[in-house]
């Protein structure tokens, strides 16, 4: 049920995010949702496409190392205590969590979408289903 | 089985060596002494002549050469022949100061094949195989010198030369070449390119190498045969005494055989320019003692390396030099301690890294800096900033262990280090000293 995240390693250098980008733009790819992991010589730049497996091909012949990471989407009410809904979840089940961030929808101002990446991505998503929140298929995101 | 190009002279008796040693050394000082005056001058100054010189035992009385008596005398001031009598001459890279122009008649060109022909059936070559040579052809010495022996040893041979890596696959492909002849940074980018082209060590016929001209570790050894699925065998030389062939390496790849019937070979202090005895780490010096053209005596290679005598499984007799820990022209001092590329090169490997970095030398505060570029691989890359910080620390504590000193170590973008299809260029330094 999880979703692929694309991760890729640039130098932390004025310019580099703006090389890769021109490679996604140029091959119309559109990016659902960034983060980006920095140090003070390099950055992992982490990327939830609607075609993954465009996306790394064209990474790949453009020189880019990058990895597949399994992550859990998750969708929750745009409304305050939202996010503390799905941590609770994740609390009470000893998920730990290694980051998170926004995945923006075109659909919907009502719901909000976040990015997960945890320890067990398996037993995360179960625990989440048991308790009636919604989690996204990778077939899901290139409609949301 | 063991081949030989030359088995009478490879495996001949300590004392048959040293008979054609010594009646060759007689030889050549006496021709030297007649035919170059510059070098004449030298031994006068040192209040030597030709008759104090009767066996090898009396090498230590001549004076040095070095690479300065080179530039002294360039271009012609170190010829031994009338120019008619010369066919060809060969340059060095020549990255500081003047290029090395060395001369040659047609059987300094004949023993200088000879040699490399030694070197390439010791690698296993005969008659059968195809023999891609892929060093650069022209002024360098390593496209002609191994061209010529592969010749020799009646190889088809593909003068290839360097650069142009997709059709340098083709032709191992197509023409089933079984021998390459390159840099080992060469060889190491091809294997690299056939990787990224989806083709392992079983897609192409190649089973042996010859790699040189440079300064290589024996783990980028082994990196080069589990690529390219073959016997990576060294061989050493330089422009000054032929080329490629003055030593290579046989199937014990233990070492260097040293052609002796046509080098002679001292290991000295590179201070006190004392000459120390065989096993001693030191400074290579080397007397050609019948090239004729450029007859180069008692010439001080800047390598530092180790002579040994054991007994060697393959049969052969010649002394065996160590691969050099670098030339000290390569050696680094940083922070006064001495540091050669090939020790940075080795911790790399020994962590995972490929062997594409380069070394930053800067000065900050009167302080010499080390900045280590190391490329990125996609085996190395997890989306896990923590372990990626992980591997880089472990690589500065394996640094700091091997050379005593702490250096930086920067990750950099696949392929953002400009590659060599020549010698590579792996130090940077910015002193302004």
């Amino acid at each position: 049920m999880s979703v692929k995240q694309i991760s890729i390693f640039l130098e932390n250098k004025p310019g580099k995010m703006c090389e890769m980008t021109d490679v996604l733009a140029a091959n119309k790819i559109n990016m659902r949702a960034l983060s980006l992991a920095e140090t003070d010589g390099f950055g992992i730049v982490r990327i939830i496409v609607d075609d993954v497996y465009e996306a790394t091909t064209v990474l790949k012949d453009a020189g880019y190392i990058n990895k597949l990471t399994s992550v859990v989407v998750v969708e929750l009410p745009d409304v305050p205590g939202g996010l503390n809904q799905v941590l609770k979840v994740f609390a009470e089940n000893r998920v730990n969590l290694e980051y998170i961030y926004a995945l923006s929808a075109e659909t919907s101002t009502e719901k909000a979408y976040m990015v997960f990446r945890v320890d067990d991505h398996k037993s995360a998503e179960a625990a989440l289903t048991k308790a009636g929140i919604r989690v996204i298929t990778q077939e899901e995101i290139a409609a949301l | 089985m063991e081949r030989y190009f030359q088995k009478e002279i490879e495996c001949a008796s300590r004392d048959e060596i040293v008979a054609i040693q010594n009646k060759k050394l007689v030889e050549q000082v006496k021709h030297v002494w007649e035919h170059v005056p510059y070098y004449r001058k030298k031994m006068e100054e040192k209040g030597v002549t030709p008759e104090d010189i009767k066996t090898i035992d009396d090498l230590h009385k001549l004076p040095f050469l070095s690479k300065y008596d080179l530039r002294d005398a360039y271009p012609y001031g170190l010829l031994g022949v009338p120019l008619k009598d010369c066919v060809r001459i060969h340059s060095t890279s020549g990255t500081t100061g003047k290029r090395v122009v060395a001369f040659y008649t047609q059987e300094d060109i004949d023993l200088w094949d000879d040699c490399c022909a030694r070197a390439l059936m010791a690698a296993g070559a005969t008659e059968e195989d195809v023999c891609q040579v892929s060093y650069g052809f022209g002024l360098f010495t390593g496209g002609a010198g191994l061209n010529g022996g592969s010749h020799k040893v009646g190889c088809l041979t593909i003068p290839m030369s360097s650069g142009n890596t997709e059709r340098q696959i083709m032709f191992i492909q197509d023409l089933s070449a079984t021998i390459i002849c390159c840099t080992p940074s060469y060889a190491a980018y091809l294997g690299e390119s056939m990787k990224e082209m989806g083709l392992g060590p079983d897609d192409i016929p190649l089973k042996a190498g010859i790699f040189g001209a440079e300064a290589w570790s024996e783990e980028m050894r082994r990196e080069i045969e589990k690529t390219l699925g073959i016997k990576a065998y060294d061989i050493y030389g330089l422009t000054e005494l032929s080329g490629p062939g003055v030593a290579f390496e046989c199937s014990a790849q233990s070492g260097m055989h040293i052609n002796e019937d046509h080098f002679i070979a001292e290991i000295i202090d590179p201070v006190t320019e004392e000459v120390l005895p065989d096993g001693s780490q030191g400074e290579l010096v080397f007397t050609a003692i019948d090239k004729k053209a450029f007859p180069m005596m008692r010439y001080r290679t800047r390598d530092i390396c180790t002579l040994h005598r054991e007994k060697c499984p393959c049969g052969r007799t010649h002394v065996k030099m160590e691969k050099p820990k670098g030339r000290s022209d390569d050696m680094l001092i940083i922070r006064g301690v001495n540091v050669f590329p090939s020790q940075i090169e080795t911790v790399l490997l020994e962590h995972g890294y490929q062997a594409n970095y380069q070394i930053i030398v800067g000065r900050v505060n009167n302080t010499d800096t080390l900045d280590v570029h190391v490329e990125m691989t996609p085996e190395m890359f997890t989306d896990n900033v923590t372990e990626i910080t992980r591997r880089q620390n472990e690589l500065v504590a394996g640094l700091k262990s091997m050379l005593g000193i702490k250096a930086k170590v920067t990750l950099v973008a696949p392929k953002s280090i400009t590659r060599s299809e020549g010698k590579a260029v792996r130090v940077i330094d910015n002193r302004k000293i």
